[in-house]
């Protein structure tokens, strides 16, 4: 009995566990990157113990990768040199680590997951647990295996109606964030469910967990359903099946997938709240929603794009863990097609993930959005951290399809970030412009 | 006793130290850019000692430990916030940076006051203004890794079941 992350923490204690509690608790898996896990060596030294079980370990290159820098090539050697001396089965450098993480089938429902990402509430959208901690817990997590929680409180925020053409989960989770705030769910759970979440397709559900972090939350979860099953069965490499035996990664042979194990088949347990006491239930109507922006310089600055259409951008950045996605690629390519970007803009797209850069390349979206005068990178983090790949210059604004605008994330701290959903963004490079998707996807 | 140096609300990681510093995880050298673009002044100025005292949702943002290392580094003796975020918060603990939450303390704490911290009771006396506040104290497992100076050294000497004993 209980909300969804009381749920989770229960099975996983096997006793009850109650908000307020403080657990120690088994972790499925334990996420870090190139940002980060430098840190969690050094700690890992300073501890002195082996590894609890290098299965678990999940080591990630995205953040400043390729290296832009020496510094950055050193964090890359320096992980790479641990990995070999560690053997550890499973690092990656195919992408952002959240989409990674779901692609390779690591994301289970009912599982424990931290890294130390601050967007690794991510995996709520399996029905996981996935939070973000610092590098000095993912070394404590490396060699023990376990992790302390508070059980947290939820806030349950309920979503009835469908959305209007051209209004995303982007525009609804924005929304979201202007109600409750940058600090309005801190410690909290928030689980996300109604009839607008049921209906959704993975790719959307991915937004409202992964932008639970920009609201404070502990985690954010959405209960595993049918959506997520067949998300396990057709996207991840072990086919979603239930597997005695660790299964290899096909032609890339590099490492053995994570799936299989007796482990894996209590991972499908559909885990659901039942009778749970909520701190607070918010009930939402998505039905009347217009396009939202997230201005600058905070997340929970939202207003409706019509209060800041026609505002002139200099970048717009289609990439993250947010919305880089193949389906996200390809409403910006739909709304691009035959078209070409304000030629004064700087459009870059980052593809979240190689796999998703392939099938974009595979099915021609790659050359619409080359033709219409985007810059299309290399997979990962992108210019999101403010590293590479599309830095900002004193005195720019960018329309983004990030997560999070705070002050200088891009480069410059005299540089503006404004955050909105992939069809926003296309909009907004046709004309240069903060431009409502819909009058754009009305003339086609 | 130290000067307290103020900080407003929702002070982001990227505030603390901006990500493009975070290409090295040398205390002193972050250090040297902590919160260079909220208060350019403080890396130049702050004295070992001192304190830094925050709003609500002090550390919002990313899970980058290099925030409170950075802090720490700068000789900042405790983080005083109305409340932290909660990535940071178990940062602060885990590599041994005291923090202690007390919006009263905030409140009564202005730029520049000399104020004396006693971690273990959690009281906060601002020398300025002779006012005295109580922090909320911290969990009994927080104490125990506090005490041994953080998580690592806390593991160097224990089973990691031993924070729930």
């Amino acid at each position: 009995m209980g909300t969804l992350v009381e749920e989770i923490f229960s099975r996983k204690a096997g006793r009850r566990v109650q908000a307020g509690e403080i657990v120690l608790l088994d972790v499925d898996y334990i996420m870090s990157h190139d940002n980060t896990t430098p840190l969690a060596i050094k700690a890992f030294r300073e501890i002195g113990k082996p590894i609890y079980d290098k299965n678990r370990i999940v080591l990630h290159l995205d953040h400043a990768y390729p290296a832009p820098n020496v510094m950055a090539a050193e964090n890359h050697r320096k992980i790479i040199d641990f990995v070999k001396e560690q053997e550890l089965p499973h690092l990656f450098m195919q992408g952002v680590c959240h989409q990674v993480m779901l692609e390779e089938g690591f994301v289970t429902p009912g599982a424990i997951i931290i890294g130390a990402d601050s967007h690794s509430n991510t995996y709520g959208v399996m029905g996981a647990f996935g939070a973000g901690l610092g590098s000095t817990e993912i070394a404590v997590a490396w060699v023990t295996g376990k992790c302390w929680f508070k059980v947290p409180e939820t806030i349950r925020i309920e979503l009835h109606g469908q959305t209007q053409p051209g209004v995303y989960a982007k525009d609804v989770m924005i929304h979201i964030a202007g109600l409750l705030g940058m600090d309005g769910a801190t410690y909290r759970s928030v689980e996300f469910g109604g009839e607008y979440i049921e209906n959704l397709p993975m790719h959307e559900r991915i937004i409202f967990p992964n932008m639970s972090t920009e609201i404070g939350a502990k985690c954010g979860l959405i209960a595993a359903d049918q959506v997520t099953i067949d998300y396990l069965e057709n996207e991840t490499p072990a086919g979603g099946q239930p597997s005695p035996q660790p299964l290899s990664r096909g032609e890339r042979g590099q490492v053995p997938s994570p799936l299989g194990g007796e482990r894996r088949v209590r991972d499908f347990e559909l885990l659901r709240p039942v009778n749970p006491r909520y701190e607070r239930v918010l009930e939402i109507d998505v039905s009347t929603l217009t396009p939202q922006v997230a201005c600058h310089p905070d997340v929970d600055n939202v207003k409706p794009l019509e209060q800041v259409e026609g505002l002139e951008v200099h970048e717009v950045y289609i990439g993250t863990c947010t919305n880089a996605r193949y389906e996200d690629l390809e409403i910006v390519a739909n709304m691009l097609k035959g078209k070409r970007v304000n030629p004064l803009v700087r459009v870059i797209v980052t593809p979240a993930s190689q796999r998703i850069y392939k099938k974009a390349l595979q099915n021609g979206l790659i050359e619409i959005l080359m033709d219409a005068g985007c810059t299309v990178t290399g997979t990962g983090c992108g210019a999101c951290i403010g590293r590479h790949g599309g830095i900002l210059a004193p005195g720019e604004r960018a329309l983004t399809t990030m997560n999070r605008n705070f002050v200088g994330r891009m480069g410059s701290p005299l540089a503006e970030i404004y955050l909105a959903s992939p069809a926003t963004a296309a909009a907004t490079a046709l004309t240069g412009r903060i431009t409502d998707p819909r009058k754009m996807q009305k003339s086609e | 006793m130290g000067k307290a140096w103020t900080f407003g609300e929702n002070m982001n990681t990227d505030e603390i130290i901006p990500g493009r510093f975070n290409i090295t995880i040398d205390p002193k050298e972050l250090a040297k850019n902590v919160f260079c673009e909220v208060k350019p002044e403080f890396a130049k100025s702050v004295q070992p000692g001192d304190v830094v005292v925050g709003g609500p949702n002090f550390g919002c943002g990313s899970s980058r430990e290099h925030a409170p290392i950075a802090i720490k580094g700068a000789g900042v003796q405790c983080v005083i916030a109305a409340s932290f975020a909660r990535i940071f918060f178990r940062n602060a603990i885990n590599i041994g940076l005291p923090i202690l939450e007390c919006p009263e303390a905030v409140a009564g704490i202005r730029e520049g006051d000399e104020v004396e911290v006693d971690l273990s009771s959690g009281q906060i006396r601002n020398l300025t203004t002779g006012a005295v506040f109580q922090a909320r104290p911290l969990p009994d497992f927080v104490l125990k890794i506090a005490a041994a100076g953080g998580i690592v050294n806390f593991l160097k000497e224990h089973d990691i079941q031993e924070l729930m004993a």
